[in-house]
């Protein structure tokens, strides 16, 4: 009988198995080619996109398959920076809080509620959030409003397919997203830095735009914690805040939600947060920017592009003074 | 009392411990340890570094006070010094690798963001007190001018803290900023309430 076993009689791969920083890059590189080139049929696509990206150990690895239509052609940031170096308070404020202090937080089971403006309420679980549309992989930009920026391989699918399930009534003109507020999973909540739980907001045209993923996964895993797992939104043309983490709750409203950052200092932090080059944060310029990891020590900073370079958008705010309306 | 022996022994030791922080940050360079945004890292450390050394320099004083160790005064130019050396690095770090040099565009900054306009204005006022603290300096302005000079040092350490609370204020997170805050209010209160009872006492001899 053959059973196929490693040395140390575990169905564990050795270390050195486990993918390399650098073939992990070239493949990006790789499926990035295929992707843009589009020389390839989608079956070689999907096998490319479903090499194992093994990064965190024991990680739930998540298939996707890329969508040529949102693969940025910047360089992926390293995923070791991606999970050592964000924000999100409910851990602490330091950006090396979230990944220190996440372990406690219990991503299953997991459910979202979604309620307000629509004809079919519904609580999700998290299987069925991963079985409500085809998972892609997306390669996108983020802008962080403190003048830093990444790449990143997301895995989840255009938050308007759950949209369209709901089925929003004429009243809907805003969706509403809560993270989870729960002390005893998440530290950050006994400081009032803000105010909990964190919510944030878009208006429905900006949620039903095709860029705005509903992400389950980045670089080929679940997401990790620390990076707001199991289940987010991403926002490319808008600063990171905007792109709220483990989300409990969607609500569709009439009025326009009141985010947790325009709260606590409404001069600093619009509504709309789209990256902007020329509408400097009071504190700082947003004109450039230090892309993680890439941009070595001596090198100069790189020009923020208007909507993080996601022009597409631009048709959502034709006639809005983006000066007023930041 | 110390020793002449002693007092430079001491000096050593302080001078070798002062050096530590820019030691570790060259370390840390080198074994890729400054995480992932090492200007970043680089710019709040030696930020952090001024403000404790400001804090020691201004604890001389009250610390010689309460306990009558005459000696510790002389340690305190070092340590303002170090709070200099470490102030001197923190805007280096941000005129070259925030603006590689082009002082247009720093000026800009300066002007247009209150946080770092504290900053920088704190900055220029440190300069003379580093310059005037050599001994022949001293004589040459006489301690009294010297004196007065070097009272500068109450406007500076307040400014330094507004600039880090403004700094704070963008990300609403105060914890730090009160804290030393706090050490500094206390520390120059200390110095105000012995004057007025200093008044109090004496009050011919003013």
């Amino acid at each position: 009988m053959l059973i196929k076993r490693n040395q140390n009689g575990l169905d564990i791969p050795f270390s050195s198995e486990i993918t390399p920083r650098a073939v992990f890059e070239s493949r990006r590189q790789f499926v990035k080619q295929l992707a843009v080139g589009s020389i390839a049929g989608s079956a070689l696509m999907e096998l490319a996109a479903h090499q194992a990206f093994a990064q965190t150990a024991g990680a739930q690895k998540l298939a996707a398959r890329v969508n040529p239509a949102y693969v940025a052609m910047d360089k992926p940031t390293a995923y070791k920076d991606v999970t050592t170096y964000n924000n999100f308070y409910e851990f602490g404020t330091d950006k090396s809080d979230p990944a220190e202090h996440s372990g406690t937080l219990k991503t299953r089971p997991w459910t979202i509620v979604i309620e307000g403006e629509i004809k079919k309420p519904m609580t999700l679980d998290i299987e069925s959030l991963l079985r409500l549309a085809p998972l892609e992989e997306r390669i996108y930009r983020l802008r962080c409003v403190e003048g830093w920026s990444m790449v990143i391989p997301w895995i989840g699918y255009s938050l308007s397919a759950l949209i369209r399930k709901v089925e929003p009534t004429g009243n809907a003109k805003y969706v509403e997203f809560v993270t989870l507020a729960d002390k005893k999973q998440m530290p950050g909540l006994r400081s009032p830095v803000l105010e909990w739980p964190y919510v944030e907001g878009l208006r429905m045209d900006e949620a039903s735009h095709p860029l705005a993923l509903l992400a389950l996964g980045m670089y080929g895993e679940v997401l990790p914690n620390q990076n707001g797992a199991p289940v987010r939104v991403v926002v490319p043309w808008k600063y990171g805040f905007k792109s709220a983490k483990s989300i409990v709750k969607i609500r569709f409203t009439k009025d326009q939600p009141k985010t947790a950052w325009n709260i606590s200092a409404p001069q600093e932090y619009g509504f709309y947060s789209n990256v902007n080059p020329d509408v400097d944060h009071p504190r700082w310029s947003q004109a450039s920017e230090r892309r993680i990891g890439e941009d070595g020590f001596f090198a100069r900073k790189r020009k923020t592009l208007m909507f993080n370079g996601y022009s597409e958008v631009a048709s959502l705010y034709t006639g809005m003074n983006l000066h007023k309306f930041f | 009392m110390l020793s002449a022996r002693q007092v430079s022994l001491v000096k050593v030791v302080i001078f070798a411990l002062g050096l530590l922080p820019m030691v570790r940050l060259v370390w840390f360079g080198f074994a890729d340890r400054l995480g992932a945004n090492p200007i970043e890292f680089i710019t709040r450390n030696t930020g952090d570094w001024t403000l404790y050394f400001l804090c020691l320099t201004l604890s001389v004083t009250p610390l010689r006070r309460m306990t009558k160790w005459n000696w510790l005064i002389r340690f305190r130019r070092m340590l303002g010094l170090f709070a200099f050396f470490y102030a001197v690095l923190h805007f280096t770090t941000f005129l070259w690798f925030d603006h590689f040099f082009d002082v247009g565009e720093m000026l800009k900054d300066v002007v247009k963001r209150p946080f770092i306009t504290v900053g920088f204005f704190a900055f220029l006022l440190f300069i003379p007190l580093a310059v005037t603290s050599t001994n022949g300096m001293v004589r040459r302005l006489g301690g009294k001018r010297w004196q007065l000079l070097h009272r500068l040092i109450y406007l500076i350490a307040p400014l330094g803290i507004l600039h880090f609370w403004w700094m704070k204020a963008g990300k609403n997170d105060f914890a730090e900023p009160i804290l030393f805050g706090g050490i500094i209010v206390v520390l120059l209160a200390l110095r105000l309430y012995w004057r007025l009872a200093q008044h109090r006492r004496e009050p011919a001899l003013r």
